[in-house]
């Protein structure tokens, strides 16, 4: 366990490249080395693959039919795919997705990545500040959500009764689509921010404190250490943090279905609420594999892209 | 590497210097900055528990206090009577305990896959070895929107539709822990693995008595893990379980806020119930989540 916060899927790499141990035995032996492998791996792999594997392909040969939930599907070929070219609901999940996975990204990386800092420091009360941090993750998608739908209510809400008694207009959370993205990016950095921190404090154990005191000594400011050692060395850590932050991203489903219902109009209807909407609303099952689909790929491409950059940078380095 | 070097050669000098000079300007300042450093990690603090605080305010506040134009940051008066109605209203004890058996079945049944397979994939050797962890792990990046319409009518087929196995069985085909369990099992010495064999054990006893025993702080990881992503599991739930008497609690709260006349001190009563035993749970095992968290970055 000595790698502390890398990519399971990094470490994964590695260990295939790994050459095999050497070790001597019999072909009897191997034999029976291969029939345990195979009957401790099968629980998992067996769960794996009827409920992962069995309904990701009958997905894919889904997405090419008419198919209304009910009775037989029927041969559509490509033409789920062309309707999407010209579905503007489509795209507008797509981009509503790019938006809010940029802007999660930028605001729970970056204040996960300020908080580690912060807590790194001696500071009393640390663990306490720390623990309060983490919580947030522990709290569900469907109650981040109810109470996001509590406190940025228009006419109820805490937030827009403080800003009336402070002096200042309220935001219309719930008439106005950028405001209601807003408010379904502040509740996701809510959650997410902890997890965040705790991979950022993981990176930050790994920083010798000589460099910053050398640094220090020879006048550095705080921010210039910040610059140019700290984040630096904190670089393994934020290149996993991009890749898996983008992944839940994508996935956003439990706070955006129950705060916003991806409304109002279709503001903040993501690719994942979209898929949940065509298939058990319009019951457009087909075409809602095809989004599927377009969302998996979106997400293997991206997650492809890293694993290749991350793994030149290993070799590299 | 080498600037770093060159500064801590030059190092002593410097330091001498700088002590002599500016030693009680420098603790003040330092005093000063941890001041302010403590005061800003208070105000984090104080917004990122606010949610979860205004949840209990609302909870525990008299009905309707949120209709009235009053800006307050507590509750006028406590009460347990959103938790009374919520109980007597809606069908709440089968709910939570469906949300415990889900959860028991659902952890019990994966941490047990994973550990096995954990084993295959760090101390065992048979062809095609690399390729299935891999095709395992690359799960981790399938959201359940892509396959939930297939997975339905598989669950239909099967007919598991209308059980709890419609949830339990495909919320334990994750790979989450496998990664973990290979990891921690990988750092067990072979030699330990070896020895046994030697004393003629088979490969079952040897993962009992040998590798399971060492695997205690594994075994806690999975658990907490495994039991909060699937107390806290909506988006599956909320397809594979459209029966009252089936509900998990996250489904449970959707159903209620779906009400005509929604009750918010209902609605947030009844998330407290939910969130509070996930809250504990954290605070027992904060050492055992944050390891796992930080070692395998999946929550």
């Amino acid at each position: 366990m000595s790698e502390s916060a890398t990519a399971p899927a990094a470490a994964g790499l590695r260990a295939a490249e790994q050459a095999p141990r050497p070790r001597p035995g019999t072909r009897r032996a191997r034999t029976s080395e291969w029939l345990a492998g195979y009957s401790f791996a099968a629980p998992n792999l067996v769960l794996l693959g009827v409920f992962l594997f069995w309904p990701l392909l009958a997905a894919f040969v889904l997405s090419f039919q008419r198919f209304s939930g009910f009775g037989d599907p029927t041969w559509l070929g490509l033409g789920n795919y062309a309707s999407l070219l010209s579905d503007a609901a489509f795209w507008r999940a797509l981009l509503n997705t790019i938006v809010f996975t940029t802007l999660t990204l930028l605001g729970s990386v970056g204040l996960g990545l300020a908080l580690a800092v912060l807590l790194n420091t001696s500071l009393p009360g640390r663990s306490v500040f720390r623990t309060i941090i983490y919580i947030p993750m522990v709290v569900s998608g469907v109650a981040s959500g109810l109470i996001g739908v509590l406190m940025f209510d228009e006419n109820t809400g805490v937030i827009d009764k403080g800003l009336n008694f402070l002096g200042l207009p309220p935001v219309p959370w719930q008439s106005d689509g950028a405001a209601a993205m807003a408010a379904v990016i502040l509740m996701t950095v809510w959650g997410r921010t902890g997890f965040n921190m705790v991979i950022y404090l993981a990176g930050l154990q790994g920083i010798s404190p000589d460099l910053h005191e050398s640094a220090q000594i020879e006048g550095a400011s705080a921010w210039q250490r910040f610059r140019s050692i700290t984040f630096p060395l904190l670089g393994p850590s934020t290149f996993f943090l991009l890749i898996m932050n983008v992944i839940y991203s994508f996935q956003v489903f439990d706070i955006v279905f129950v705060l916003t219902g991806g409304g109002p109009g279709n503001a903040t209807e993501m690719l994942t609420t979209y898929a949940y909407q065509t298939a058990f609303t319009t019951r457009a099952q087909g075409y809602a594999a095809a989004i599927g689909m377009v969302l998996l790929v979106l997400i293997l491409a991206f997650t492809g892209v890293q694993w290749r950059t991350n793994r030149t940078r290993d070799l590299a380095g | 590497m080498s600037a770093s070097a060159e500064a801590r050669a030059r190092r002593p000098a410097r330091v001498a210097a700088a002590r002599t000079a500016t030693r009680g300007s420098r603790t003040r300042r330092r005093r000063r900055l941890q001041v302010i450093r403590f005061l800003l990690a208070t105000v984090v603090c104080i917004v990122m528990v606010f949610p979860i605080y205004w949840m209990a305010v609302v909870a525990l506040s008299p009905r309707n206090e949120l209709f009235t134009d009053r800006f307050l940051l507590w509750p006028s008066a406590l009460t347990l009577g959103n938790f009374a109605d919520v109980f007597t209203r809606f069908d709440v004890l089968t709910w939570l305990q469906n949300s415990v058996v889900i959860t028991l079945f659902v952890t019990v049944l994966s941490t047990f896959a994973n550990l096995l397979a954990g084993y295959a994939f760090a101390k065992l050797r048979f062809l095609g070895k690399n390729a299935l962890f891999f095709a395992a792990l690359s799960t981790l990046v399938l959201p359940v929107q892509v396959t939930m319409v297939a997975q339905f009518r598989l669950i239909t087929q099967l007919g598991l539709y209308g059980t709890y196995w419609a949830v339990i069985l495909p919320s334990a085909a994750t790979a989450t822990g496998i990664f973990l369990a290979r990891q921690f099992i990988l750092g067990i010495p072979d030699e330990l693995v070896e020895a046994a064999k030697l004393d003629g054990a088979g490969q079952f006893r040897i993962f009992r008595s040998i590798v399971l025993p060492l695997c205690r702080p594994l075994i806690a990881v999975l658990v907490v893990l495994t039991a909060m992503a699937t107390w806290n599991d909506f988006a599956w739930p909320l397809i594979a379980l459209k029966q009252n008497y089936l509900f998990t609690l996250p489904i449970g709260l959707l159903f209620l806020q779906g009400q005509n006349t929604p009750q918010f001190e209902d609605v947030m009563a009844l998330s407290l119930v939910a969130v509070i035993p996930m809250i504990v749970l954290f605070l027992v095992f904060q050492r055992y989540f944050v390891q796992g968290v930080a070692r395998s970055g999946i929550r």
